[in-house]
């Protein structure tokens, strides 16, 4: 018996079919319930992916190409060194382009951590000259050697350094985000399967009945199988819509500024969690065709 | 229709078939006896192919039943109705759908068939509990719906197990008399019983064979009663 066959009897239903077996109350709401748990945490485990994923490239994309000269030195001598670091820079291939930030720069970058109208000239603030890469980019260790011999307390602040474990969590991240969501799918299978199979064999009455009238297997599988998937896909989607809700409702990532407020989905992103009902409600198709025609060929 | 050709049966490590061969030509109508425990319903499950025998082969409609599959099997049981002793009602049908439950299986569209259903609770004296769950049907009613389910599909072959061992003596003319009419509508019937008394009053309505089981074999014990 085919696959395309089955779906389309799924599709197409047959309610004589669907009552041969009978009803189980306390079956179907245990099933309704661990499958809108499970679209639940997969809208979750889905919408943190997506804050990985963001967060990832947010750090390589952002972040890459780009490195920071810091100078600390007394305030008279400042204006000079900055001005020598950026001769420096400027002859040095491999550099795009360089920038020295002024103090409305230093004051925005501070803002978040010290409120704002600071006064700077209280802060014994470094100069710091922000540098973008070429594609081919430069030679950071010459840069600092040279950097260190013509501009006294002149560090270059590759943020390579600290970049790549902040992208690899980022990535690692997203990756427990994807796990997460296949394990959900496993655990829906194997839900579904044990309940399945808890139902034929509480059937195995009704399946001898069904033969003795000449019922063929696909038949007897579709009484079960329609069954399941319907209970799966209800719950899973009652699950995903009360997890939308949710995520809707979590504060937006520019209030906060935080990785766990950028939690949720961007625009077209909300269409997302429509496809998990549907997901699930195809593992559990698969899951109890498979139950449904192994316990046939047991009760044989 | 169905020939069973030195079949061999074990159960429980034991022998409870052996070397039995028997044919069931269309039109016929069979008895088989013998006391509890000697394999009647064992015999009547070979022929509709619920066991599968030992050695030997079972034929139906010209078909090697060891050769089917099991939807196989199940397209070829279409042809035959079974009657059980126990029935085997889904409880949580009524009457009606119970009857309509094999042309439901067969991917029949059973509103088609209110009409037949009709007449068919008619002969079998349920027209009054159409709505009936099974649990609520008495002895005898049980029986005559379980004939008129095995009987819906218009099979060739009727097969009925004890059907008259749980109901009176009034009940079990009342069945024989239905099973001889669908004998006489050109149905091959096969009815296992240990009743003897049934088989006599039989004698008058129809011409059948008796088979009797003893010690696994297969005895002819009365032709033309």
């Amino acid at each position: 018996m085919s696959l395309p066959e089955d779906i389309l009897m799924l599709v197409r239903g047959d309610t004589r079919s669907d009552q041969v077996v009978p009803p189980s109350e306390f079956t179907a709401r245990l099933t309704v319930f661990a499958a809108a748990a499970m679209g639940f945490l997969a809208v979750f485990a889905l919408a943190l992916t997506l804050a990985a994923d963001r967060l990832a490239d947010s750090w390589g994309d952002g972040l890459a190409r780009t490195s920071t000269v810091r100078i600390s030195a007394p305030a008279a001598q400042m204006p000079a060194l900055q001005a020598t670091a950026l001769s420096i820079l400027e002859t040095t291939a491999g550099v795009e382009a360089v920038r020295a930030l002024n103090a409305e720069d230093q004051q925005a970058l501070l803002e978040p951590w010290f409120g704002a109208g600071l006064d700077l000239t209280t802060l014994p603030l470094p100069g710091l000259i922000e540098i973008t890469e070429a594609t081919s980019g430069f030679d950071a260790q010459g840069l600092q050697l040279r950097l260190e011999a013509e501009v006294p307390g002149a560090v270059l602040d590759d943020h390579n350094q600290w970049r790549a474990p902040l992208v690899a969590s980022a990535q690692r991240l997203r990756s427990v985000g994807w796990f997460s969501a296949l394990l959900l799918g496993l655990t829906a299978a194997a839900m579904v399967t044990l309940a399945a199979n808890a139902s034929l064999a509480a059937n195995a009455q009704v399946i001898r009945v069904l033969r003795l009238v000449g019922a063929t297997d696909r038949y007897i599988a579709q009484a079960f199988i329609r069954r399941f998937t319907l209970r799966v896909l209800l719950g899973a989607f009652g699950g995903a819509a009360v997890a939308m809700v949710f995520v809707r409702v979590l504060p937006p990532a520019a209030d906060m500024a935080g990785f766990l407020s950028g939690i949720g989905f961007e625009g077209a992103e909300w269409l997302l969690p429509a496809i998990i009902p549907l997901l699930m409600a195809a593992v559990a198709f698969l899951a109890t065709r498979y139950a449904a025609h192994r316990a046939l060929r047991e009760i044989a | 229709m169905i020939e069973l050709e030195n079949v061999a049966y074990s159960y429980g490590g034991g022998a409870l078939l052996s070397d039995v061969s028997v044919s069931l030509g269309a039109g016929s109508f069979h008895f088989l006896t013998g006391p509890s425990g000697a394999g009647k319903t064992t015999l009547l499950k070979l022929c509709y192919g619920a066991l599968t025998p030992a050695s030997g082969r079972v034929t139906a409609f010209g078909e090697d039943m060891s050769s089917l599959e099991r939807d196989g099997i199940a397209l070829l049981r279409r042809r035959i109705g079974v009657v059980h002793q126990d029935c085997q009602f889904l409880d949580h049908l009524n009457v009606s759908e119970n009857i309509l439950l094999p042309l439901a299986a067969a991917g029949r569209q059973t509103s088609d068939a209110a009409e037949d259903l009709q007449e068919l609770m008619a002969w079998v004296g349920l027209g009054h509990r159409e709505g009936a769950l099974p649990p609520e049907l008495s002895g005898g009613e049980r029986q005559r719906a379980a004939l008129a389910r095995a009987v819906i599909m218009s099979p060739d072959v009727v097969l009925a197990d004890e059907p008259t061992g749980n109901v009176d003596w009034e009940m079990s003319q009342r069945l024989l008399h239905l099973l001889v009419e669908l004998n006489r509508m050109g149905k091959t019937v096969l009815i296992a019983t240990h009743d003897l008394s049934l088989i006599r009053a039989a004698k008058a309505q129809v011409q059948a064979r008796v088979l009797r089981i003893a010690n696994g074999q297969l005895q002819l014990a009365g032709a033309d009663l």
